[in-house]
């Protein structure tokens, strides 16, 4: 009878408590709060007063204000920085993945001396800091006058957005160089996704009389839609967010928020309020391309270390 | 793909171009920049030939080499930190979980935001007289009074050497453990199920599985994640730029801030560009061992 019983006792459904659940869940809430915390006091910090900001206390409740904004939009020149910036970050982009595509359709499908040298090269300077090339390229940039002379294009902002040029030689230069900092990395990632579309669909289209470029707009381009997506994010990244050649190559028409925001570190303190109101407005446009496109960014990352 | 032998030159031209004067140029500009004594805002005539001389300089520059030890002292604990969470975090988190898109977005938000913003933000929060960090500290030290000799008390963070140098490697590990995490997860996932599945009914434990099956099937990847991180370390700037500007004195100023200070702040270009070589030559070395890992170009065609 015993036996019985003991096999009863047995098969009693056991409520195991799943600690490999709980401590999975709370190493991500801790990773969730550790990455958020200071991304909303940030954001926190650009809607409070005065007083809230350099109280000795942090206040978690206050009365939210937008005279910080206020105060960069109408005693600053933020919107034609915001312009700039604008313009740069797209600007780069465009070209990055108009000419990453076109040599990497090149190297995925054409046979042809010096691919290998090509290819090989890129990735080798792909890591080539900012700083080097500030350092490098400023002395001539002054002399020259290359920041004021190259453009042959200026516009000028119409009447009420301040005075200056939305397209000039500093911004040219900025897009050039950012958009060399991208191109080893979305020409190989964009190599990638060439290499994956059949060579059928190239060949049919040339048996019906196309040419080559036609063959690159109307078959491969259409096909790489998510090629360009994990690209294009990769190469505005760089060019919204970067600092020191963007430091040392505008001048104060053509500075980029990046510049604009670290301006308010001055000898006689930091005006915390306005900077934080900037450096939200920074965010904002990569924090959007992150809720919508995760996984893209995680493929590119991904792609950077696994693939290959 | 049979075309006129020229086709090929002339779709890879436009990026060509623009690598040769986004990259390439400024390159040989230090080469030869290095050569020469040239200030910043002088003219190019009146740069004047020095021979090896900044060679020299940069062999017996004190400061260079101290900076040099300063970046390596910040890259190991960045590294090695980044590493050991990133890694520990793909482990536990390996296994799907409910709201994985959630948790996914948040990790990757780090990475997206601007170095400069990283720094302001740490700046503020690390501030001696109002930050958020020094409040809690001195906040538990009252409550607690025998934790006070713990460090639970407030600090000027950017204003002491050592400190100094642990607030920027806490920024930094801030923003780049994602990246380790992700590559790593990366790698964990796309690890043959069926030789889990053996390990798992073969009775292997958790630890046994992960010590002995997955980290040296992802040794690859992890060595792969490390470099990167290694490569970024030399080429980190912005964020230690505006929470110290290398102080106090030079305890957080990393090679690339040497540099950058000499071009602008002594305003020696000619030195500066040998500097830049440098590091170039540093960075290029690390890139060629990194292809050695992970060549994208290998196993797609026959380069």
């Amino acid at each position: 009878m015993a036996g019985t019983l003991d096999r009863a006792v047995d098969n009693r459904p056991r409520r195991r408590i799943p600690w490999g659940d709980i401590s999975r869940y709370a190493a991500l809430v801790v990773f969730t709060l550790i990455t958020l915390a200071p991304v909303y006091v940030m954001f926190a910090t650009s809607f409070k007063e005065l007083v809230d900001i350099q109280s000795r206390v942090p206040r978690w409740i206050f009365m939210p204000t937008l005279t910080n904004y206020e105060t960069i939009i109408t005693q600053y020149r933020f919107l034609p920085y915001l312009i700039s910036s604008a313009v740069i970050g797209l600007g780069s982009t465009a070209i990055t993945l108009l000419t990453a595509g076109m040599a990497a359709f090149a190297l995925a499908r054409m046979r042809f001396p010096g691919r290998g040298l090509i290819a090989q090269t890129t990735l080798v300077i792909r890591m080539i800091p900012p700083a080097v090339l500030a350092v490098t390229v400023i002395g001539f940039w002054i002399a020259w006058g290359i920041g004021d002379l190259v453009p042959g294009i200026r516009f000028t902002l119409p009447q009420g957005l301040g005075r200056g040029n939305f397209l000039d030689g500093s911004q040219l230069g900025l897009m050039l160089f950012y958009t060399a900092l991208n191109l080893p990395f979305s020409i190989w990632l964009l190599f990638g996704f060439i290499k994956q579309i059949p060579v059928e669909l190239e060949e049919a289209a040339i048996v019906d009389g196309a040419n080559l470029l036609q063959v690159l707009f109307r078959v491969i381009f259409p096909l790489m839609g998510a090629g360009f997506a994990v690209s294009a994010i990769f190469t505005f990244r760089i060019a919204w967010n970067e600092f020191i050649l963007a430091l040392m190559l505008t001048n104060r028409f053509t500075k980029t928020l990046p510049v604009f925001a670290a301006e308010f570190i001055r000898d006689d303190g930091v005006q915390w309020g306005q900077m934080m109101a900037v450096g939200t407005l920074i965010v904002i446009p990569p924090m959007l391309i992150t809720f919508f496109a995760a996984r893209q960014i995680i493929q590119g990352v991904a792609a950077g270390a696994v693939k290959g | 793909m049979r075309t006129n032998k020229f086709v090929p030159y002339l779709f890879l031209l436009p990026a060509l171009a623009i690598l040769e004067l986004g990259l390439m140029v400024p390159l040989y500009n230090a080469v030869l920049l290095s050569f020469y004594d040239w200030n910043f805002g002088q003219p190019w005539s009146a740069a004047r030939p020095l021979g090896f001389a900044n060679f020299e300089r940069l062999w017996n520059d004190p400061v260079v080499w101290r900076s040099v030890r300063t970046t390596f002292v910040f890259g190991f604990w960045v590294v090695t930190l980044e590493m050991l969470i990133g890694v520990s975090m793909a482990l536990l988190l390996e296994k799907a979980v409910r709201g994985a898109t959630f948790f996914r977005t948040i990790f990757v938000m780090p990475l997206m935001i601007a170095p400069v913003v990283v720094g302001l933000i740490w700046r503020y929060l690390l501030d001696a007289r109002n930050g958020i960090v020094n409040f809690y500290l001195l906040q538990i030290g009252e409550a607690v009074p025998a934790l006070q000799n713990f460090g639970f008390k407030a600090h000027t963070w950017l204003g002491d050497p050592t400190l100094a140098m642990v607030s920027i490697i806490v920024s930094d590990v801030w923003q780049w453990t994602p990246f380790v995490f992700m590559i790593v997860l990366a790698g964990l996932q796309g690890l043959p199920g069926d030789v889990m599945e053996a390990a798992y009914i073969d009775g292997a434990s958790w630890w046994r599985m992960t010590w002995h099956i997955k980290l040296p099937m992802l040794r690859n990847i992890l060595l792969i994640a490390l470099l990167m991180r290694v490569i970024d370390v030399f080429r980190a700037l912005e964020v230690i730029f505006v929470m110290t500007g290398g102080g106090p004195g030079s305890s957080t100023r990393v090679l690339s801030l040497t540099l950058f200070q000499t071009a602008f702040t002594s305003r020696d270009l000619g030195y500066a560009s040998t500097i830049a070589l440098l590091l170039s030559v540093i960075l290029i070395v690390f890139s060629l061992v990194l292809l050695l890992f992970s060549n994208p170009l290998k196993d797609k065609a026959d380069f």
